[in-house]
């Protein structure tokens, strides 16, 4: 692969140097002399990042997490992890007298008596609803343009764990509190663990330290909450961090971007400025919502008691999805033997998030499994030209929404005048179905969009120009792409010919296809191979779009006597300027 | 639109036209004829008016407004395949009826499992004599008091504890349907609990002591006339009270901020994203000066 | 190696014939792109570069959102001193902002401002002033060179050698169990985090104590939540619910002392609260044996679900459903608490109903079977109603 090399910048020359003269320099010296980070600073102040939106999900994490460090230490200092009992005094009126937990009349304090305590609560919740948005979201748009391909797998399997973590750090926060919502959500909880055959009743007697509710959960999942979980997440996130380093970021291809190279703004100044203002953004957006949107009005649930509960109690969002499981299960429960196997609660809340996050994790080996591309890839594909991938994905979103709907459906029933129990029957049959569809549709939907492309390529894009020839037809005016639009179209790999492979075996070499285990996977494997590739449309070869241009040159030769004409109409392709041309010969 | 609804459906087969046209025609009726009792200058209620007289003239308005689906004499109507076109009226108490009419839940625009709030369609004088006429039929809950559901004359102490007391209660006895914050519910086959936002304290009193529809009664015996009053108390205190935190969001619980997070929070740092990586404008000049050389092209 | 500082921009030669040798999959090369890497398009300069009045406008623009985030910072503090605590001390002295706590607002909108106007001038100052040329930079394989490899195999080799690592199994395998062994002392250690069920129900620590037992007991008290009073049958309408409680957890001792409280009293309430309905004698259908578990049409069950454990009492008195707000699971009270609809599998366990002597209500019995959700050892088959 060779390439022009005569048009790229030539830059980058001038890393940052310590002078001597100011005293900048002087620290710089003084440091260096110690801790020697001239070398380090020297690769890396000037670290190429490539500018795309897409790139900045994951940042929005990353922030929202210093956002919640900042916050989450402030109520530290206020908020008591105890559930001893204490009568509530404090200045709001409504729950003065009633008995409850200290941590819930600390949590009432932090809102009612510390100036800006309530703020940072409601930003310290919204901090969290946004990180573990934003770790989706960013999931979502690595798989999508195969950025988790190799040599990246390990930063996707890290990215799972922190996700995982993440959701498990929202959990034990929102339960802190001990407000009426949480107690219900640690007491549901108590049944998930409860219903594991064998161990279920030992872990939740260990965990909350005999009978439910006990008096320790609050400080174990404190401590939890605030050291543990926060420690695997920084240490993971610096992992995620340094593999990014290492890796350097992926790039969309394009003009003078290749495998080998990254194209961008400098880690300094722009990239620091830029990720920096982020930073402001993101705190700044957190702390909009959190003084203007209320977020878990303790004081409206009131303190937890076991014997009370509110209607529409429901998790957090990201745990929203597996309780919509749980709502949509069938009460299946079986006794062998005197003993219980509670299907109908372990089944949707324990092995099916296990496996589903199992999946996720394996994500990127299951495909180069599929596909046996064990190649580098630092230039990202479209979204349409991974069909298979991409249907895959949306199909896995599909599932989850139709499970965050089973999760809400007694708000859906009650906000759009529906039936609790239509909105679960419909939900029973549409975790089956409706990712059938979605993938069928995605995948269909992003085959079509490859053809446009090849069209565009072979025959040119449409001017909008109807053009009238001497007999009276028309036709409209296909103008060829310009060169870096149709290079950006069509710098991708070519799909392997699926179909010339043999049935039962990966090999176009005539080598027998593998019998027992070993072939049935194989088959398997097959099978998701052309799944995955046997109805993509393929980018044009040289032939071809010297066909296709030749065809073009033809159309033009027809044309021909317009050419030079005042409107042979390229003025109003959208290409071309038209200040200045003259619309009629005789202007 | 509760579509799925067993009941409405079945009647719909049989009923729907004959009773929706009847139905029409009273409404009309009632209509004009409560307007003519608001505008005619003879109706104002004459303050000496007799039990009697008040009791006669509640059965006049039964017999045009509710007779249709509750009988001649409050009996009850069923249909023909044995669904209850209005229930008995026998006992329900006046109470009821001033919830029921007050609310605007009666007359039913069409029947059906639960019949929702609407602008009343009679005068609180023609309410009361309808009470009248549907408590003689037999004993029932009377009409409150207002010195039954009124804070007034309690001092700030009293006022205070029993705004405490009542958000206990309210949260045992009524979060489970209305909602922590009286912002209503989802029951089973399309059925709701209202949300208590704007229901009036009597109305709230009479719903505990009748329980309108599928509501449980929470009768004296149940919950003490000062616990309702508690009750009361606690969701006037609820209204009064400003929102400590920004907007409610509805106050439906985690849902509703689970879509605020992705749609305002994602939805506005993903924007902030799109402007940063966006390209700025660009010029067709060329630079002159020559602090731009170590770029050089 | 390169880091990114030098200008040639083709990759490493090394890199082809590592690629070729694996990109055959299906046997088919990938062939030469139809189209050339043009290469980086030329540079286009900005207005800001070109124009030093539009430089200098976008200097004025980037320091006034500096400028109006300090505004925004000094107003914070005002708030801060403005408006007191949200609560206020009496309860009456909140200020409000449109209906909305006055202090929260103003801190976090100004709070916000602040931040998002550096965050914003900031961005601002990196698209317009700062260089915008983009840069190039080489990538590197992940993978070492084949000589780091060769090294590292070699002082691993070396490592396993001078240990006599593969030379000794009877070291090896005895510090490889010594180690594993070592996991015991973790898990043992653990064990305390908290009593088994079968401890707490063999000892009885409180009243109650085990999945199997509640404080519900022969002649006990059904009481009103929350105020604790005791119920005559007369008390209720037929439709009446009453969310009610076990008489022990508002029981004083002699001296005036709670009973139960803490741990136990929370238990206690976990377990033992109740729902009470009214319905028409006639409308129950009781399972058989229940015939007698219920008072003139009043029935009692256990409000704890049986899926996983949420306290229920969204009742709808013309059906006798009642719902979880957790999960909609749905009972049927008038025909042995059985599941009408959703997740969980088994019917509330139903509390038998007596009057005592006064005319209240009371217990005539525990739970004949364990309430909530279920677990490994309960005994479904040997208790169930089912």
């Amino acid at each position: 692969m060779s390439i022009d090399t005569s048009r790229v910048a030539k830059t980058n020359t001038t890393a940052a140097t310590a002078k001597k003269s100011n005293p900048v320099g002087g620290v710089a010296e003084w440091a260096d002399d110690r801790l020697g980070l001239a070398a380090l600073a020297k690769k890396n102040l000037r670290k190429v990042f490539p500018d795309h939106w897409s790139f900045m999900l994951g940042e929005i994490a990353l922030w929202s997490f210093v956002v919640l460090l900042l916050s989450g230490v402030f109520l530290t200092l206020w908020f008591t992890p105890s559930m001893g009992e204490t009568t509530y005094q404090g200045s709001y009126a409504q729950l003065r007298g009633v008995s409850m937990s200290e941590a819930f009349a600390s949590a009432l304090r932090l809102s009612f008596d510390v100036r800006g305590g309530l703020l940072m609560r409601q930003i310290h919740h919204w901090a969290a609803m946004l990180f573990v948005a934003a770790m989706m979201v960013h999931l979502l748009r690595v798989f999508f343009t195969g950025a988790h391909r190799k040599p990246r797998e390990l930063n996707w399997v890290v990215g799972a764990l922190l996700l995982i973590l993440g959701t498990l750090e929202g959990f034990t926060g929102y339960s802190l509190p001990d407000d009426l919502l949480s107690g219900t959500g640690i007491r549901a909880a108590d049944g998930f663990i409860k219903s594991q055959p064998v161990i279920g009743t030992y872990m939740s007697f260990l965990l909350f330290g005999g009978e439910f509710p006990g008096d320790v959960i609050i400080p174990r999942l404190y401590i939890v909450h605030v050291l543990l979980i926060p420690g695997l997440l920084l240490a993971l996130i610096t992992a995620h961090m340094i593999l990014l380093v290492y890796h350097k970021h992926t790039q969309w291809p394009g003009p003078g971007r290749t495998e080998q190279n990254v194209v961008g703004f400098p880690m300094l100044p722009v990239y620091a400025a830029k990720a920096g203002g982020f930073f402001f953004c993101v705190f700044g957006v957190a702390a909009m919502m959190g003084g203007l949107l209320t977020i878990n009005p303790i004081w409206k649930y009131g303190p937890y008691d076991p014997s009370k509960v509110t209607a529409g109690s429901q998790p957090d969002w990201y745990m929203g999805w597996p309780d919509g499981a749980l709502r949509i299960m069938p009460n299946i429960e079986s006794h062998f033997w005197h003993r219980t196997w509670s299907w109908n609660v372990f089944l949707p809340i324990i092995v099916l998030p296990m496996l589903l996050f199992t999946i996720v994790l394996l994500l990127p080996f299951i495909e180069s499994w599929i596909t046996g591309d064990k190649r580098d890839h630092h230039l990202l594909q479209r979204p349409r030209d991974a069909p298979g991938r991409t249907a895959t994905m949306v199909a896995l979103m599909t599932l989850y929404g139709v499970f965050w709907i089973a999760g809400g459906n007694d708000i859906i029933a009650i906000r759009l005048n529906l039936s609790i129990n239509q909105i679960t029957y419909f939900n029973r049959a549409a975790v089956f179905i409706a990712p059938v569809i979605a993938y069928l549709i995605t995948k269909r939907w992003c085959i079509s969009l490859q053809r446009k492309d090849r069209e565009t390529l072979l025959h040119g894009y449409e001017t909008g120009i109807i053009m009238r020839s001497p007999e009276g037809g028309y036709t409209e005016r296909h103008l060829p792409l310009p060169t870096e639009r149709a290079y950006r179209l069509t710098a991708r790999n070519r799909d392997p010919d699926v179909l010339a492979e043999l049935p039962g075996g990966p090999d176009a070499n005539g080598v027998e296809p593998p019998r027992g285990i070993a072939g049935g996977l194989a088959g398997l494997r097959h099978r998701l191979r052309k799944m995955m590739y046997a109805d993509n449309i393929q980018k044009p070869t040289t032939e071809e779009l010297e066909e296709g241009h030749h065809h073009a040159e033809h159309e033009h030769e027809l044309q021909a006597p317009m050419e030079g004409h005042p409107a042979d109409g390229h003025q109003f392709d959208g290409h071309h300027l038209v200040e200045g041309e003259k619309l009629r010969a005789d202007d | 639109m509760r579509f799925l609804n067993r009941s409405v459906g079945r009647l719909s087969r049989h009923r729907r036209r004959p009773v929706a046209g009847l139905l029409l025609l009273l409404l009309g009726l009632v209509l004009t004829g409560s307007l003519y009792a608001a505008l005619a200058p003879s109706s104002t209620a004459d303050s000496a008016q007799s039990d009697e007289e008040l009791v006669a003239q509640g059965r006049e308005l039964f017999l045009v407004g509710c007779a249709f689906c509750h009988g001649q004499n409050g009996e009850g109507v069923l249909t023909q395949d044995g669904n209850q076109l209005g229930p008995t009226l026998v006992g329900v108490g006046a109470a009821a009826v001033d919830f029921q009419v007050g609310t605007g839940r009666m007359p039913a625009v069409q029947p059906g499992a639960q019949n929702p709030t609407k602008p009343g369609s009679y005068t609180q004088d023609e309410i009361d004599a309808l009470a009248a006429y549907v408590a003689s039929l037999g004993p029932g809950p009377a009409v409150p008091n207002p010195e039954d559901y009124s804070l007034a004359g309690m001092s700030e102490e009293e006022r205070q504890e029993a705004v405490s007391r009542g958000g206990q209660i309210f949260l045992t006895n009524c979060t489970a349907c209305h909602n922590f914050a009286g912002k209503g519910g989802a029951m089973p086959h399309g059925g709701y609990a209202p949300a208590l936002s704007n229901t009036t304290a009597r109305h709230i009193y009479e719903a505990l002591l009748t329980g309108p529809g599928q509501m449980p009664s929470f009768s004296n015996g149940n919950l003490s006339p000062e616990e309702k009053r508690d009750v009361i108390a606690y969701l006037y205190s609820l209204r009064d009270q400003p929102e400590y935190g920004g907007f409610d969001l509805g106050g439906m619980g985690p849902v509703s901020e689970g879509l605020f997070a992705w749609l305002v929070g994602i939805g506005s740092l993903v924007g902030v994203a799109t402007w940063i990586a966006a390209h700025t404008a660009r010029s067709s000049k060329p630079k002159k000066s020559n602090s731009g050389e170590e770029f050089a092209a | 190696m390169s880091n990114g500082h030098d200008s040639h921009l083709p990759g490493l030669p090394g890199d082809d014939s590592h690629d070729a040798a694996h990109d055959g999959h299906g046997g088919a090369l990938v062939p030469e792109e139809p189209i050339p890497n043009p290469g980086l398009p030329e540079h286009v300069w900005r207005p800001t570069d070109v124009d030093a009045k539009a430089e200098r406008r976008a200097e004025r623009q980037i320091a006034t959102l500096f400028g109006l985030s300090t505004v925004c910072v000094v107003l914070f503090v005002v708030s801060y001193v403005v408006f007191g605590v949200n609560g206020g001390a009496d309860g009456k002295s909140v200020r409000t902002i449109g209906g909305l706590g006055a202090s929260n607002v103003a801190l976090g909108v100004t709070l916000g401002g602040a931040l998002l106007f550096i965050g914003v001038g900031l961005i601002q100052w990196a698209r317009k002033l700062m260089a915008d040329h983009e840069i190039v930079e080489m990538r590197h394989p992940a993978r070492s060179s084949d000589e780091d490899r060769e090294e590292t195999v070699r002082v691993l080799a070396l490592g396993a050698d001078e240990s006599g690592i593969a030379r000794r199994p009877l070291v090896r395998n005895s510090l490889l169990g010594a180690v594993g062994v070592l996991i015991a002392p973790a898990v043992v250690l653990l064990k305390d985090l908290g009593p088994t069920n079968r401890d707490v129900t063999d000892s009885q620590p409180y009243p109650g104590a085990g999945l199997e037992h509640t404080v519900w007991d022969k002649g006990m008290r059904v009481v009103r939540d929350v105020v604790g009073t005791p119920i005559r049958p007369g008390d209720l309408e037929i439709g009446d619910l009453v969310n009610a409680e076990p008489a022990m957890i508002f029981e004083v001792d002699d001296e005036g002392e709670p009973v139960l409280e803490g741990v136990p009293l929370q238990i206690a309430k976990s377990k033992g609260a109740v729902v009470v309905v009214r319905m028409l004698p006639g409308e129950n259908k009781p399972a058989p044996g229940r015939e007698n578990w219920a008072v003139d049409g009043i029935l009692c069950y256990s409000k704890i679900c049986t899926h996983v454990g949420c306290p229920i009492s969204l009742y709808e008195k013309k059906t006798h459903h009642l719902l979880c707000p957790c999960h909609q699971s749905t009972f049927d009270l008038a025909d042995a608490a059985k599941v009408v609809f959703g997740p969980a599998a088994r019917p509330l366990p139903q509390l038998p109903l007596m009057v005592d002597d006064d005319g209240y209500l009371v217990a005539q019995s525990d739970f004949k079977e364990p309430v909530g959700p279920s677990y490994w050892e309960r005994d479904s088959q040997q208790s169930t109603s089912k």
